[in-house]
């Protein structure tokens, strides 16, 4: 991992370059490609995939938190499905109260809690009938549970192994939890059957393309963020603490605290993740937040490259895509790949991707001793070449 | 027709004391065959009556076969006689379990014929459970006789015997209303047996809150020892190499599938009076299955990995995906295996307290495992060879241990102690491929709170932890107390982030 610590000029111009020209592919042509082209054309993106690119940039977008918190300070967080779910739970409660009376029951209650034999609406509800509150709290709740969560762990100095078994602790307890009926947030099933977001019916392909839309927006402003986070002192203080904590403490800063920001900041970003996943995928059960979730995301991070941004959304892109092609045609093989795959990265490529990219078009370019090609190789691990 | 039988056993009682001077000619009971079958339910029910007082098992199989093929109203009538009859041929049954329920049944049929052949039975019972429930069985008939005094008595004793079976029927007796026309003394009677039952009930109840606590104190241990015989092999596997199994549940899952198979193979190839001893092989048994594959994991993942704790815990997650699947795709999704028999009932410790077999096994093979473990680990050469190396491994090479083998050796006997965990935890639980994760977080909780490379911190962590689970269970429920031990045990390591005996020094961790 010790790449991060001299990425060249030429590599920074290099990710300005690519950034830009993913950013176009993503956010322009891949829409128009859905909008223009006939049905059936070679060209033509369907509805489907546009979908299913939006769910993976959703996933991309905490795959950056995840890796700014793993790849960059060193701290394996296994609980980020937590923020993630509380992001998308907030989202999931302002569609489940804005389908209203549409219901199968037809109450102004959502479905379960008549399932259940609620007769009012819980109070914690109450604020979520406003869209502009559903949206802070699904960035703010995460925020603040993360939070008060690493306050108390890195103030006791809880790290390395310890802090990732505490934080999958808080992984089984949180589904647990959302698990129960009388949380009063849907139990086992979750919350879904959403019909509209702002007025918009979610089964109109331009609210989707919409949904499309502002996700790669906001995972253009997440990549920025964090490239920002890194690039500044903080950054430098962060990859620091990965290396060795003890001197970071020993020159007189104080890494708790740095963990702690980072900490948070990821938290928020796996909330935005969760509340820009839900209206796109249409349910989110507490399968989708427990341990096993939680875990795979760091898969994702770690397939892509941890410590370099690129690599966590190239790896949560291409570890979901391989998910959804393999759990489509061989369901039963899928948990034999994704194991294969933690063993893998870990064995054979600890770099992940972009690691291995950057290894064989170093290889290459030391052996043409120029220059002139170095953003090209950089350019074509990026998701728009997939 | 079953209110003619109800007055019908009420006599029962007189009718025996007279005929048992003389017992009727089995001309009789042919005759009473011969009436049951009819029309007049008088007529039946009086055949009914000879039959049972007929003290004869002969007459057991001829009633059953009777009552295979007789219509509704014959086999309402024939069902109490079979079943006191049978229960009373129960009594002295060579199995006290046996004489026990029958005992009990026969309190439920509630008949008062039945108080002598208790007390009888009661003479020549050797067992102290069995006379006991046979003292229980008497006096909840006697509850129900005519007379106050008697009545008074029964209740009495049974709250004596702190008999919880006894409380439905004494709270009815405390909760009625003296008869109308029962006059003077009739009312005073009354007040004195709805006293004694009041009291019976306390004490009865005082003795139940007693019970309860000492049961939930045991499911504590016996929980914590599943913890604590998961918990010692992850312990010694990461205080020893640094090592995170996260497959260390599908280890215990290997374990439970190698006890299964043992138990198939026993069916399939074995006399069937072999069958109670698989399990004797199935512990070894287990702990090789786990410990080879253990020591091969070792040979082909771990050791890539010392010193990257966290790279160990993703890459033993994905292993641990493969073994679970590869479970489900061999095994399908639920086995169970039969607990041998020496290992299924329960141990009487007293009145209202039943400690079973299977749980008080774990807990004996848990308090086994850390004796072991602690002779091996500080009584032997082996031992104090994996402490030097847990100590400070460069130095120990340079004193010519064999760093790898050890730690080779050390792994495989992790795993293998998982493998004999999951074959304890097929005496309380099905055999399924998600087994081991059942039990992971809490197990690695263990391991935290108790502080990595002290064992003692493992034992004290996992009685901890499993007690305060079945403690916080019952007024929590399960979900809330698992929350509340988690929130516990981040507070906890405010004040010790090392867990509970951490090695003390001013070592800088890496």
């Amino acid at each position: 991992m010790g790449e991060g610590k001299e990425i060249s000029q030429e590599h920074e111009r290099s990710e300005g370059l690519s950034f830009w020209l993913v950013g176009f592919c993503l956010l322009i042509l891949l829409p128009l490609l859905n909008v223009l082209p006939e049905t059936g054309s070679w060209l033509h993106v369907s509805d489907f995939t546009l979908n299913l690119f939006g769910k993976f940039l959703a996933f991309a977008i905490l795959a950056l938190g995840l890796d700014l918190i793993w790849g960059y300070t060193g701290i394996l967080s296994l609980g980020h499905g937590v923020f993630f779910g509380l992001g998308a739970y907030a989202i999931g409660m302002y569609m489940m109260l804005s389908i209203g009376t549409e219901s199968v029951y037809g109450s102004a209650l959502p479905d379960f809690m008549v399932w259940n034999q609620v007769k009012e609406l819980p109070l914690f509800w109450q604020p979520f009938h406003s869209p502009w509150f559903a949206v802070a709290a699904a960035v703010l709740v995460p925020t603040l549970f993360a939070a008060l969560f690493g306050f108390l762990a890195f103030r006791s100095r809880i790290k390395g192994v310890y802090f990732s078994i505490i934080t999958q602790a808080l992984a089984l307890s949180a589904w647990l939890v959302f698990n129960r009926n009388e949380t009063n947030l849907g139990g086992t099933n979750g919350l879904t059957d959403f019909k509209t977001l702002l007025g918009f019916r979610l089964s109109e392909p331009g609210t989707q393309r919409g949904l499309y839309v502002v996700t790669v927006l906001c995972l253009g402003g997440a990549y920025l963020l964090c490239r920002w986070i890194i690039r500044s002192r903080t950054g430098k203080v962060l990859v620091a603490i990965r290396d060795s904590e003890q001197r970071v403490l020993f020159s007189g800063y104080s890494p708790a605290n740095y963990k702690l920001f980072v900490f948070v900041v990821s938290a928020a970003l796996a909330g935005l993740a969760g509340a820009l996943y839900v209206p796109q995928v249409g349910i989110i059960t507490p399968a989708q937040i427990g341990v096993l979730p939680s875990i795979e995301m760091v898969i994702w991070v770690a397939v892509g490259g941890r410590g370099t941004l690129v690599g966590a959304v190239v790896g949560s892109v291409g570890v979901n895509l391989g998910r959804s092609v393999l759990t489509n045609h061989f369901p039963e093989l899928w948990p034999f790949f994704l194991g294969g795959l933690f063993i893998a990265v870990v064995l054979f490529f600890p770099e992940g991707c972009v690691g291995l990219v950057r290894k064989i078009s170093g290889g290459w370019l030391s052996r043409k001793r120029t220059g002139d090609g170095l953003d090209k190789p950089v350019a074509a691990s990026e998701p728009g070449s997939r | 027709m079953l209110l003619g039988l109800c007055s019908l056993w009420s006599s029962v009682g007189q009718v025996w004391a007279e005929e048992s001077v003389a017992a009727p000619p089995p001309a009789a009971v042919e005759k009473a065959l011969a009436d049951l079958s009819s029309d007049d339910p008088s007529v039946q029910d009086a055949a009914v009556l000879t039959l049972i007082e007929q003290d004869d098992a002969g007459l057991l199989p001829r009633l059953e076969e009777l009552r295979g093929n007789a219509d509704r109203g014959l086999r309402m009538a024939l069902k109490p006689a079979i079943d006191l009859l049978r229960n009373k041929n129960k009594l002295h049954s060579p199995d006290p379990n046996a004489r026990r329920s029958a005992a009990a049944d026969l309190a439920a049929i509630g008949k008062p014929i039945v108080v002598t052949w208790l007390e009888d039975a009661r003479k020549a019972e050797p067992d102290r459970w069995v006379r006991y429930t046979i003292d229980e069985s008497v006096n909840l008939i006697k509850l129900a006789d005519p007379d106050p005094q008697v009545k008074i008595a029964a209740a009495a004793k049974l709250g004596e015997l702190r008999s919880q079976n006894a409380i439905p029927l004494l709270t009815e007796l405390a909760g009625e209303t003296a008869p109308e026309a029962g006059g003077g003394t009739g009312q005073a009677e009354h007040m004195l047996v709805a006293r004694a039952a009041k009291e019976a009930i306390e004490q009865i109840e005082s003795w139940g809150s007693w019970t309860s606590a000492i049961e939930t104190l045991f499911r504590g241990i016996s929980l914590s020892s599943v913890l604590l015989l998961m918990a010692l092999g992850l312990a010694i596997i990461f205080g020893l190499m640094g090592v995170i199994n996260m497959a260390h549940g599908e280890f215990m899952m290997l374990g439970a599938y190698a006890t299964f198979l043992t138990q198939e193979c026993f069916k399939a190839y074995l006399p069937i009076g072999l069958f109670d001893y698989y399990f004797l092989l199935a512990m070894p048994g287990s702990f090789l299955v786990a410990g080879l594959f253990g020591l091969f994991l070792e040979a082909t993942l771990i050791r890539f990995l010392y010193g990257r704790p966290l790279e160990t815990l993703l890459a033993t997650w994905g292993v641990s995906l493969i073994l679970i699947q590869g479970a489900r795709v061999v095994f399908g999704d639920l086995t169970s295996v039969v607990a041998p028999s020496w290992l299924s009932g329960g141990m009487q410790a007293m009145v209202g307290v039943q400690l079973p077999y299977n749980r008080l096994f774990i807990i004996a093979l848990a308090s086994l495992c850390v004796a072991g473990i602690y002779l091996l680990l500080f009584r032997t050469g082996v031992g104090l060879k994996v402490r030097a190396v847990m100590q400070n491994r460069d130095m120990s090479a340079c004193l010519s241990i064999p760093t790898r083998k050890v730690d080779a050796y050390t792994f495989a006997f992790g795993t293998g102690l998982a493998g004999l965990a999951g074959c304890a935890l097929t005496l309380i639980g099905n055999v399924e491929p998600g087994l081991g994760q059942n039990y992971i977080v809490d197990s690695f909780m263990v391991v935290v709170t108790g502080g990595v490379g002290k064992l003692a911190g493992t034992i004290v962590a996992s009685l901890g932890i499993g007690g305060l689970n079945k403690l916080l269970e019952p007024s929590f429920g399960a979900v809330y107390g698992k929350v509340l031990i988690l929130v516990l045990v981040i507070l906890f390591l405010q004040r010790r982030p090392s867990g509970l005996f951490a090695i003390k020094g001013r070592h800088v961790e890496s």
